[in-house]
């Protein structure tokens, strides 16, 4: 019964956390955004004492039902491990612990989000983990579904679905996600749990606490009858049959045990002293946990294929003797910036480097593909900001509705309309008014805060064509200059990044 | 009025006879319409004692031909416009990228001149220049006095305007349909451009338009006309200039829209009623284009739809528009650009033979044109003579994409509308879906280069504009 009840959560939990990352329109983020917040990472960076108070006193109550129940990362194990099963009944046995490793681990988190290295402690979040893989190899797949609805549904007369580009933001991003569903889908076809008591910080930290957690599986010596069935089905190889003892610092509380004991020798209850401590098993050596990495079959999926462009490069110039087709147009490029550009809402590179955890959640929702994954060390896997596909919409305050960490805090449109996260500057060679001696006014027309006049080139000759005059003062960043200018395929006009972000 | 009956009764036979009842109802459904011709099927099958009028619409009479009184030389009421060919994409070439489609060109021309139609209009512009081409590939499938060949000297941009460079247009034509002889040749688009200007430069100055006429001598060009958008002061001086040129023919845009209205759609544009009637008195020939506006005619607002089929339910939108321009006597030919084979064969039985509307249709169609006008639709015929632009922006596109949710009521003046949910998402998903994001309206960057190509006189920037601004307003929600 028990059992079933923690099965229903959690397999509530993952589909909603599937669902808040794969769903790109941003439209059940209102409802499922909790699913996130109550993270214990996220939550930890978001000084979110009420869910980490929470989860705290939860696993001294009922030992780490956290990660068999809302950790997505520990959910997409036990799916592999099940998959895995079907065929052939491999089963677990009882392995010692990993302590050093762990404890190793868990240090190099901490030191990693002490000093900052955010992308360090990206890496090893498991929700960040699970957000990467169901970001960067899920979505994709349903974008193009979505894609191929559209066309249905254009043919329908209906405007149910309407079409998204399906592109590759990142290709450090991609490959963390395939090495993560590798190593950990490799780790939990074979072993289980492993990699949440071997590995994982947050395993560790939940397994400090559950040591001591008031209720947990028990064994009744008496009624056991050593037919190992407890240790055939444990996940996390923490049932020591031959001294009687299970280890409450590895068991997710899955309750295979429990559920599969033929003489009820185990129950889910609260310790008495003959179960009080368990055991540190100190007897075989650690043995190296990453044994296991590699052999992850890398194929490339060709996500871009729905999006990509003719990337064939042709001047612009075209034939007018003919009537009719159309000129290539040269994909843009995304300039190297000195300084990168952060959502609106990050508030400064110091504080979105400290608290981002790379789970990519704002990148799937990001309407105009303007959010992905930075490849730079230390914010590696942290977002940041490109224009060559879209801009940042002032409508739009998707990103900071979504974060969970607090990197990108929520705003209000009319905070976003004066917020300033970059500044544009404009290139004198790029500019058309120059190469090609005609005036355009697309970066002035379409800035949403006028901070750009058009102005004649030669100031002594008002009808010389006209070159954009930025007012930073007054620019907030948001890019629409640089996506719409017309130079291709470096813009003559791109946003450079703020370090702390200003009000204007 | 209802010379496509055949056509209907073999839809109905092909999808099984149904239903002995429903003569004679005014129900609009396609359920209806085909109970309605297969009642007349089965009348005209089964009981040939029948002498239902019907019966003696149902046989299929031969195209209505005009004579030009030059040769005497019997033309088909219905011309074949090349310049909306079928791609390989299945849309029309102009569209897109994708090549012409041969094989049903082929099979169109086929059918074409298996049904009557004779005159065969192309351009050297026309779909990305392959439009000679392909028409010259189907049509010398066929015996050479089975066909005209209308085509036209095309030197609108100024590297052309040499007469080296206008000769060489002439000549490849000539080259391309393998024949010593044009039998329609055109001056192209005159008062385009910066109109009188323009026409001196492209044919007078070079001496073009005095060769053009030593070959209509030596019998290379059997007539000699030109097509005219725009500046209506280089229309009357051609023709003031008649006793010296002796036209054969003149090319112009009529359909009921523009009969009175195109002066008030187009900047400045002659109404086609001032038009045909300087031709009627001179006696000169009449081709007519763009019967259809580009399509404006057949797809048109429900209203008007409903205006229509209840005079005629069983007449398609757009064979109202060809029976208008077939109805005036001195029209030679009306030209449509078929990119389906369906646009053709319904053209055909359109014209097959033609029912010249009667004083009670011409009064509707007056008023529809009353009503229509009122639409504030922008006057884009698909032409695609702005295309390609150096920008990559489907022009084209973008306005039709805006004229079709004109039509359907999907233009809102503010988020106050009672639809506007709806119809914010109906312009924004429908505007993704028709134009790609790279090609929209938001990358214009004014440059100007499609003005003097565009035949109706659109000002194609600021429409852009206008455009891209309604779209701005509806994504931030601040109509």
């Amino acid at each position: 019964m028990l059992k079933k009840i923690r099965l229903t959560l959690a397999v509530l939990a993952l589909l909603c956390l599937t669902a808040l990352f794969l769903d790109f329109t941003g439209s059940v983020q209102p409802y499922l955004g909790f699913w996130a917040r109550i993270q214990l990472v996220p939550a930890l960076l978001a000084a979110n004492f009420v869910a980490v108070l929470g989860l705290a006193l939860a696993t001294l109550v009922l030992g780490r039902g956290y990660c068999s129940i809302l950790c997505p990362l520990g959910l997409f194990q036990d799916v592999v491990a099940r998959l895995a099963r079907l065929r052939g009944k491999r089963s677990y046995s009882f392995a010692p612990a990993h302590t050093a490793l762990r404890l190793c681990v868990l240090a190099l988190f901490v030191l990693a989000l002490v000093l900052g290295a955010g992308s360090l402690a990206a890496l090893l979040d498991p929700y960040a983990s699970f957000g990467r893989m169901a970001n960067a190899l899920l979505q994709p797949l349903v974008q193009l579904l979505n894609n191929g609805l559209s066309l249905l549904a254009d043919r329908l007369d209906s405007y149910a679905f309407a079409p998204v580009d399906v592109w590759l933001n990142s290709v450090p991003l991609l490959v963390i996600a395939l090495l993560t569903l590798g190593i950990v889908g490799f780790l939990a076809a074979r072993h289980g749990r492993l990699y949440c008591n071997a590995i994982c910080p947050v395993g560790t930290m939940l397994g400090l606490l559950s040591r001591f957690a008031f209720f947990r599986p028990l064994l009744d010596e008496t009624k056991c009858v050593n037919c190992r069935r407890c240790v055939r089905f444990c996940k996390s190889g923490c049932i020591d049959l031959e001294h009687k003892r299970i280890d409450a610092s590895r068991c997710v509380v899955c309750l295979n045990c429990v559920d599969t004991c033929p003489t009820g020798a185990l129950a889910f209850g609260h310790a008495g002293k003959e179960a009080r401590v368990a055991v540190q098993a100190k007897t075989a050596g650690t043995r190296a946990a990453s044994k296991g990495r590699g052999s992850a079959s890398c194929t490339r999926r060709d996500f871009v294929k729905g999006s990509a462009l003719a990337a064939v490069a042709a001047p612009l110039g075209t034939d007018k003797a003919i009537d009719g087709g159309f000129a290539k147009i040269v994909p843009k490029t995304n300039p190297v910036r000195a300084t990168a550009i952060v959502p609106p809402g990050a508030q400064s590179h110091a504080n979105f480097a400290a608290h981002c955890t790379g789970c990519q959640l704002c990148v799937s929702v990001c309407p105009t593909a303007v959010l992905r994954s930075a490849t730079g060390l230390l914010t590696f896997l942290q977002p940041e900001m490109g224009y060559e596909r879209g801009y940042c919409r002032p409508e739009c305050t998707r990103c900071g509705e979504v974060c969970p960490t607090g990197a990108i805090h929520p705003i209000t449109r009319a905070q976003k309309s004066a917020l300033q996260i970059g500044r544009a500057v404009w290139k004198r060679d790029l500019c058309v008014a120059v190469t090609s001696g005609h005036s355009c006014d697309n970066c002035a027309r379409h800035c949403p805060v006028e901070a750009i006049t058009m102005v004649a080139l030669d100031p002594q000759k008002p009808d010389s064509p006209k070159i954009p005059a930025v007012n930073e003062s007054r620019c907030t960043g948001c890019g629409a200059c640089e996506n719409l200018c017309p130079a291709r395929p470096l813009s003559a006009i791109h946003v450079e990044g703020v370090l702390v972000h200003a009000e204007i | 009025m209802n010379e496509r009956e055949s056509g209907q009764n073999r839809l109905a036979q092909e999808s099984g006879n149904q239903g002995g009842k429903g003569r004679r109802k005014t129900g609009l459904s396609r359920r209806h319409f085909l109970q309605v011709a297969g009642a007349g099927a089965i009348g005209a099958g089964l009981a040939g004692c029948d002498t239902d009028e019907r019966k003696v619409k149902e046989v299929r009479g031969s195209m209505t031909m005009r004579v030009n009184p030059k040769r005497g030389e019997k033309v088909s009421l219905l011309g074949f416009g090349m310049m909306r060919l079928p791609s390989v994409g299945g849309r029309s070439a102009r569209e897109g990228n994708e090549p012409i489609d041969q094989d049903m060109v082929n099979k169109m021309v086929d059918y074409a001149i298996a049904h009557g139609v004779n005159y065969f209009d192309t351009a050297p512009p026309y779909c990305k220049g392959k439009s000679e081409e392909a028409t010259a590939r189907a049509l010398l499938r066929h015996p050479r006095d089975k066909y005209f060949i209308a085509t036209k000297l095309s030197n609108f941009v100024p590297s052309t305007w040499s007469r080296e460079a206008s000769l060489q247009i002439y000549r490849n034509s000539l080259r391309l349909f393998v024949t010593d002889h044009i039998d329609y040749l055109l001056l192209h688009g005159v008062g385009m451009g910066n109109g009188m200007p323009d026409y001196e430069k492209r044919f007078l100055d070079n001496g073009v338009l005095d060769f053009l006429l030593e070959e209509r001598e030596r019998g290379h060009v059997r007539n000699l006309g030109f097509s005219y958008h725009g500046d209506i002061a280089v229309f009357d001086r051609l023709l003031a200039e008649h006793d010296k040129y002796h036209w054969d023919f003149v090319q112009i845009q009529l359909n009921y829209l523009d009969w009175k209205y195109a002066g008030r759609i187009k900047a400045f544009n002659s109404s086609a009623s001032y038009l045909y009637g300087e031709l009627d008195k001179r006696g000169i020939p009449v081709v007519v284009m763009e019967p259809l506006l580009g399509g404006r005619l057949s797809n048109v607002p429900n209203n008007i739809a409903a205006m229509l089929k209840q005079a005629a339910p069983e007449d398609s939108i757009a064979s109202w528009a060809f029976r208008y321009a077939g109805s005036f006597p001195r029209v030679l030919t009306v030209l449509s650009g078929m990119s389906r084979f369906e646009h053709l064969e319904e053209n055909i039985r359109t014209y097959s033979p033609l029912q010249p509307l009667s004083d009670r249709e011409m009064a509707l169609l007056e008023k529809v044109a009353d009503r229509m006008i009122r639409y504030d639709t922008i006057p884009c015929n698909a032409c695609d003579y702005c295309m390609p632009c150096p920008y990559g922006i489907d022009i084209p596109g973008c306005i039709l994409h805006y004229n079709k949710c004109l039509n359907e009521d999907l233009i809102l003046k503010s988020v106050r509308d009672k639809n506007y949910r709806e119809a914010r998402r109906a312009y924004l998903v429908g505007y993704d879906r028709s134009v790609p994001r790279l090609r929209q309206a938001s990358h214009c960057t004014g440059c100007g280069q499609c003005v003097p190509h565009c035949p109706q006189r659109i000002d194609i920037p600021a429409q852009l504009r206008r455009i891209d601004a309604y779209v701005e307003k509806l994504k931030q929600d601040r109509l």
